[in-house]
C-alpha cells in the first residue's frame, strides 16, 4: 500500500515536473510545479513526518499563487497566446541537468551508508520542534534574521514613496499625502 | 476525551457541512428585504438547469480545477472539526491541516478569476491574491496562540484545555483576528471585494449554471468550516453545562455563523489595500503581543 503511494506520487512528480517545461501558459506552468511540489509533500507524509508534509502544502500553495503573480508579470508569455519555450541555454542547462543526476544518482549507489542508529521519536514534530528550538537555535536565528534583512531591503528598493514623500521633506505634515487615502496614518 | 470518528463519518461530513452551509445561505436569504428562507435552494435548482458559460480562449482546464479546488479543500478542511469532542480525524497536526487546506482558497480563486480570459474575473482574481497576504498572518498567529494555549497542535487537545476556562476570555485579540480572517478567506462581508459588484462580481463574474452553484457552495462551506474552528479553538468546543457537547457545538457554531451574516449587513465594503495596511501595520503587532502573553502564561503557569 505505502510502496504503492510512494511510485504513484513519485511518478505523479516527475511528470507535472516535464509538464513545468512542456506547457505553454505561465499560469499552467506554475501550477504544474505546484502539483510537483504537492506530490512531494506526499511522499513526506508517507514518511510518518506530518508536520513536515502538511508544513510543505501550506508554505507551497501560497508560495506558488504569489509566484503565478510573478510569472504573469514578467514572463514573456501570460497567458500562452504566444509561443513560448520554459527551456533556454539548452546545452548547458542539459548538461547541468543530466551531470547533477548523474552525481546524486552515483552517491546512492557508491556510498558505503551506516546501519541505521537509534529509532525514530515516537512525536517527530515535537522532535522537530526541540532541534530547532535547541541544538539548531542559531542556524534558525541566523537565517530568520538574514530573512527578515531579505525583506526589509526588497521593500526597501521596491517602493516608490518613502516617509518624506509621504510627510513632507522636513516630516513636518500630520497627515501623509498618500495617492489612496484612508490608510491608517490619515 | 477526543477522538476521531468511526472512518464511515467521511461519507458523513461533507453532507453536514453543506446542510450548515444551506442553513446558513437561508438565514442570510431571509434577512433580505423580501427574502425567502428558501431562496438559496431556488438558486441551487435555477443554476443546475441554467447554462454554464462559455468564453472566448478560455483556460477551461484551470478554471474548472479553481471551481472544484474551494469545496474540495473546504470539506478536507473540515475533517478535523469536532461535533463535540469527536471530529472525523483528529489529527495529530489538526491545526497545520486546517491552515494548509484553507490556503487552497488562494489558489482557488485565483484560478477562478484567471480561468475565463475575463478582464473583471481577473481583476476579482487578483484582489483575492492581495487580500490573502494581508488576513494571513494576523489569521496564523491567531491559530498559533490558540495551539501555544493548548500546548498542542490537536484540535482535540485545545478543546480539552478549555475544559475550565474558555480561551477566548484570556486570548480575546487572538479570537477577533480569527473570526476577522474567517471572514477575509471566504471573501465574506466587509472583505468581499473579491467578488464585488464594483468588477461585476469579480472573481465569480464569469460562472454560471453549474459552474456557479459548485463555486458558490464552496464559499458557503468555506465560510462555515472556517467560521465552525473558532468554537473548538477559542469558544470551548463541546464544553457546556446541561446540554450535551455535540448541541453545544452546534449552538455556538450557529451564534457565530449568525454574527457573522449579520456583521456583513452592517459593515461596508472594505478594499483589500486599506485591510492589508491595517493588517500589517496594527494587527500583527497586536497579534504577536498576544502570542507573547499567552506564551508567558503557559511557561509561567
Amino acid at each position: 500500500m505505502e510502496t504503492a503511494a510512494f511510485w504513484i506520487l513519485a511518478v505523479l512528480a516527475v511528470a507535472s515536473g516535464l509538464a513545468v517545461f512542456r506547457l505553454g501558459s505561465m499560469a499552467r506552468v506554475t501550477f504544474a510545479l505546484l502539483a510537483s511540489f504537492l506530490c512531494a509533500a506526499g511522499e513526506v507524509l508517507l514518511l510518518g513526518l506530518a508536520y513536515l508534509g502538511v508544513v510543505i502544502v501550506l508554505m507551497m500553495v501560497m508560495e506558488l499563487v504569489v509566484m503565478a503573480v510573478f510569472m504573469v508579470m514578467f514572463m514573456m508569455n501570460p497567458a500562452g497566446l504566444m509561443p513560448m519555450a520554459m527551456l533556454h541555454n539548452r546545452r548547458g542547462a542539459l548538461a547541468l541537468a543530466i551531470g547533477t543526476f548523474g552525481l546524486l544518482a552515483a552517491g546512492i549507489v557508491l556510498v558505503d551508508w551506516p546501519a541505521r542508529a537509534g529509532r525514530p521519536p515516537t512525536d517527530a514534530t515535537f522532535a522537530l520542534g526541540k532541534a530547532l528550538m535547541g541544538p539548531q537555535m542559531l542556524t534558525m536565528m541566523t537565517l530568520g534574521i538574514v530573512l527578515f534583512a531579505t525583506i526589509v531591503a526588497t521593500v526597501v528598493l521596491g517602493t516608490q514613496r518613502g516617509r518624506y514623500d509621504r510627510f513632507g521633506e522636513d516630516l513636518e505634515r500630520h497627515r501623509p499625502d498618500d495617492p489612496v487615502r484612508g490608510g491608517v496614518d490619515s | 476525551m477526543s477522538a476521531s470518528a468511526p472512518v464511515w463519518s467521511v461519507a458523513l461530513l461533507p453532507a453536514v457541512l453543506a446542510g450548515a452551509a444551506l442553513a446558513t445561505a437561508a438565514l442570510d436569504a431571509a434577512l433580505d428585504r423580501g427574502g425567502a428562507v428558501a431562496a438559496p435552494l431556488r438558486e441551487a435548482a435555477r443554476l443546475l438547469v441554467a447554462q454554464p458559460r462559455v468564453t472566448v480562449a478560455a483556460d477551461r482546464l484551470l478554471w474548472r480545477v479553481g471551481i472544484v479546488t474551494l469545496p474540495v479543500a473546504a470539506v478536507l478542511a473540515g475533517l478535523v472539526l469536532p461535533l463535540g469532542f469527536r471530529s472525523v480525524a483528529d489529527l495529530e497536526v489538526g491545526v497545520v491541516w486546517f491552515n494548509a487546506l484553507e490556503v487552497f482558497a488562494w489558489a482557488a480563486v485565483w484560478l477562478v478569476g484567471w480561468g475565463p480570459n475575463s478582464p473583471f474575473a481577473l481583476v476579482g482574481g487578483y484582489r483575492f491574491v492581495a487580500q490573502g497576504l494581508a488576513y494571513e498572518l494576523p489569521h496564523m498567529f491567531a491559530l498559533i496562540t490558540a495551539a501555544l494555549g493548548a500546548e498542542s497542535l490537536r484540535v482535540g487537545e485545545i478543546v480539552a484545555a478549555q475544559s475550565g476556562l474558555w480561551f477566548v476570555v484570556w486570548m480575546p485579540v487572538a479570537f477577533v483576528l480569527y473570526v476577522l480572517s474567517a471572514m477575509a478567506m471566504a471573501f465574506w462581508g466587509p472583505f468581499d471585494h473579491p467578488v464585488a459588484t464594483d468588477a461585476a462580481g469579480g472573481a465569480a463574474a464569469e460562472l454560471a449554471g453549474v459552474d456557479r452553484l459548485v463555486f458558490q457552495a464552496g464559499r458557503w462551506i468555506l465560510l462555515v468550516a472556517a467560521v465552525a474552528l473558532a468554537v473548538p479553538l477559542f469558544l470551548g468546543g463541546g464544553h457546556g453545562p446541561l446540554l450535551p457537547p455535540w448541541a453545544w457545538t452546534a449552538v455556538k457554531t450557529a451564534a457565530l455563523l449568525a454574527l457573522v451574516v449579520w456583521l456583513r449587513r452592517r459593515l461596508p465594503t472594505l478594499r483589500m489595500e486599506r485591510y492589508m495596511e491595517l493588517a500589517w501595520v496594527v494587527l500583527v503587532p497586536l497579534a504577536i503581543l498576544q502570542a507573547l502573553v499567552v506564551a508567558i502564561v503557559v511557561l509561567v503557569a
